[in-house]
């Protein structure tokens, strides 16, 4: 059977360069670079390489700004709780209300247990973000401004740069999770006010496990992981260097492909959801079509429920993500959808397809034929598809 | 990924009875569509038998959703009345060789479907008693609401006793914290409305729970029903719970227990009032919609439309308004 793989923003296949750069270092190439000797300094010198390639993917003026973590959980985790801890006279943080729950569940945490406070700014229909609600959360006591580049669900986009322009007026540190972002869009950090930001490999066809954070150089920073002296003293252990030296390769290789990102697989993404839209009655692209990520298409099919259509579309050998409820087992849809204030009629079946460099036509083709079916045969089974049934309208269950 | 059994994949993507019954004369109606799943249960029942002769669903849901709403079909067709109304949420999960902990909801939603179908048939109202709320325990698929009834029909004050009632914790024990916050909170609620002594209310931290003996094996048969009667039976909230505040508000209907809806939709309305200031300052505000039985509707704008916080705010704002009216309620947001 066809398999197509349409499930990039939740990890991305490791590129065979990227492989093929990090198996060295697990064999013959083991040393630790902290060690003097012959094995220890060939290591320094491939982790060195890997911090320009990153350095050189996010624009940064120097390489010793990106310090390399686990990922994109904890270089957020990371950029909080240093802020914090770097502006102990100030105590409040502002975000969004569609982060990753890597920012959102740390700072109710935070909340909880410090008492900081968190201003949570609301976004519209559309997934943009209300600045009014922003400018009037920023004051003096704001020790960090944090808001995601690029959201994971649906690709919508924050204006990050005059995000972080409007923080530096009160001196607010500001960090962006771009994790979904890195790799997709050109970055260029020299050129912007932004503090702090997180990425990670195993989005942009690097290993998991291994991610980074830009610290601009001057920015106050208290190191959270206590040890040696690895990363300037700004995250102690020893590094993973197999893991480093893929995400590096896999830097240089995302600044190879951006334009393919940009042209290519857009129009693929376009195709997908063109296709869809006209075959499918009722259902609608959440987020914001004009300022999106390339490879993001988040379909909202109106009465069914995503895990189901995921179950379908699987037996199909199309791999896709859901907002529902159902997939995380929590009973709310994503608090993504819920803050764009998607209905529950369709925030439940909201199906997100995203591409990446490795998708072709064919995959489209093969999508586009077999998802009207699918659709069509949930909605013959819901008690809430009128054009299925006269009745559906009448279809009041007891504790809806 | 689920791990769902053969079973469960074969009703999925096979399932038998799903459409419209035209002759049904018996029809339950259960589930949100806020919640992510909803189920209409048709039945044909023979008047002079009581026989269900044909069976069929539709179902907005997940796919143990839809497999277990199609088991259910299954197992009622040629079963009378009676005898259909034995069978367990249990028996729908065994029927499909178990479901995932998190999933056991599917199988009570077909519980209940049948509940209310034959309801229906019979000319009763039939009354869901979802309260819902966070999953607590994950093994046993069992929430706060379902502990809190438990905790409170049954007077429970230790967290063995609520893993007996309600199996919850009878796993691998990592809900104990969330458990015990919930028997705690309750049982505070109960010592102000009078229902248990201070001395007996469960205070936070007093268990070790690595002394914890009690292990209850899914499916466990005692546990079972025990579980089954606690969900089946909403306590009968005038005397389980005396509206303390309520008494001070309507004197004249405390014996009763009860309030006009004029008088609930005023101290509803009083409670919002309480709250707003607090939502304001977070930028948020909510606004009274509806009131209909023990559920109130209401508009949650601003920042407290942000999940997250959204589900605080809700349970923020509910358990406020159940302190003040002295009966269970349920806040649904509206959009
Ligand atoms: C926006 C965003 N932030 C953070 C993360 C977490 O990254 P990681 O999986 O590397 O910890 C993800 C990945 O799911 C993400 O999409």
């Amino acid at each position: 059977m066809r398999t197509v793989y349409l499930d990039n923003n939740a990890t991305t296949a490791v590129d065979p360069a990227v492989l093929e750069a990090m198996l060295p270092y697990f064999t013959e190439q083991f040393g630790n670079a902290s060690s003097m000797h012959a094995f220890g300094s060939a290591v320094g010198a491939a982790i060195k390489a890997a911090r320009q390639q990153v350095q050189k993917l996010l624009g940064a003026e120097f390489d010793h700004e990106i310090v390399f973590t686990s990922g994109g959980t904890e270089s957020d985790n990371m950029a909080i709780l240093s802020a914090l801890e770097a502006s102990p006279e100030r105590d409040e943080v502002i975000t969004s209300a569609v982060e990753h729950p890597a920012i959102l569940s740390t700072l109710a945490h935070l909340e909880k247990t410090r008492g900081i406070k968190v201003h949570v700014i609301p976004v519209d229909k559309k997934g943009m973000l209300d600045i009014a609600a922003y400018r009037a959360a920023l004051s003096e006591r704001v020790a960090l401004v944090t808001f995601m580049w690029a959201n994971n669900e649906t690709g919508t986009l924050f204006p990050v740069v005059e995000l972080a322009e409007l923080a530096k007026e009160v001196g607010a540190l500001f960090h962006t999770d771009a994790v979904q972002a890195v790799g997709k869009i050109a970055i260029d950090l020299k050129s912007t006010p932004i503090d702090m930001l997180s990425l990670s490999g195993h989005k942009l066809h690097g290993p998991k496990g291994i991610g980074a954070l830009y610290v601009k150089r001057g920015v106050r920073f208290r190191s959270q992981q206590k040890g040696g002296q690895q990363e300037r003293g700004r995250r102690a252990g020893t590094e993973n260097t197999p893991g480093i030296v893929g995400l590096g390769k896999a830097a240089e290789l995302a600044m190879l492909h951006m334009d393919d990102e940009a042209t290519r697989v857009a129009a693929l993404r376009d195709r997908l959801e063109k296709g869809i839209l006209q075959r499918v009655p009722s259902c609608f692209v959440t987020g914001n079509p004009h300022e999106r990520l390339p490879n993001t298409a988040n379909i909202a099919f109106e009465y069914i429920e995503g895990e189901a259509i995921l179950l379908m579309l699987n037996r199909a050998g199309i791999a896709a993500s859901s907002g529902s409820a159902c997939t995380s087992g929590s009973l709310e849809p994503s608090h993504v959808l819920r803050a764009m204030d998607i209905p529950y009629t369709a925030a439940h079946g909201a199906t997100r397809f995203s591409f990446s460099r490795f998708n072709t036509d064919a995959d489209v083709d093969h999508v586009i034929e077999v998802v009207p079916a699918i659709i069509d045969k949930l909605r013959a089974m819901s008690p809430f598809w009128a054009g299925a049934n006269e009745k559906a309208k009448d279809f009041k269950p007891v504790y809806a | 990924m689920w791990d769902y059994t053969d079973k469960v994949k074969e009703y999925f993507f096979d399932p038998k009875n799903a459409g419209v019954l035209e002759e049904a004369n018996a029809v339950g109606e259960v589930g949100a569509i806020s919640c992510g799943d909803a189920l209409k249960l048709m039945l044909a029942v023979d008047p002079e038998t009581e026989v269900i002769t044909a069976a069929k669903f539709q179902t907005f849901g997940c796919g143990s959703a839809i497999a277990s709403s199609s088991a259910l079909t299954e197992i009622i067709i040629g079963k009378t009345l009676e005898d259909a109304l034995k069978i367990s949420n249990q028996d729908i999960a065994d029927f499909l060789g178990g479901l995932p902990p998190e999933k056991m909801h599917c199988s009570v939603m077909g519980y209940e479907a049948l509940q209310a179908a034959v309801a229906n048939y019979r000319g009763e109202e039939w009354q869901d008693d979802h309260e819902e709320g966070e999953l607590v325990c994950k093994c046993f698929g069992v929430d706060a609401g379902m502990i809190e009834r438990a905790v409170r029909a049954n007077k429970l004050t230790t967290p063995e006793q609520v893993t007996f009632y309600t199996k919850a914790g009878g796993g691998c024990l990592t809900c104990f914290d969330k458990l015990e916050e919930v028997l705690a909170s309750t049982n505070a609620a109960m010592v102000t409305e009078g229902l248990i002594m201070a001395e007996e209310a469960y205070r936070l931290g007093s268990v070790d729970p690595r002394q914890l003996k009690t292990k209850a094996k899914p499916g466990a048969a005692k546990p079972k029903t025990d579980i089954d009667q606690v969900m089946a039976k909403r306590p009968p909230t005038a005397s389980a719970m005396p509206p303390a505040s309520a008494v001070a508000a309507a004197p004249s209907l405390a014996s009763t227990g009860r309030l006009t809806t004029v008088q609930k939709i005023r101290l509803i309305e009083e409670g919002l009032e309480e709250v707003r200031p607090f939502l304001k300052k977070d930028g948020g505000d909510c606004e009274l919609i509806d009131v209909d039985g023990s559920n109130v509707y209401v508009k949650l704008s601003g920042a407290c439309t942000g999940c997250q916080m959204a589900s605080v705010t809700i349970n923020g704002v509910q358990e406020r308004l159940i302190a003040k009216l002295g009966m269970p309620l349920r806040i649904v947001p509206v959009s």
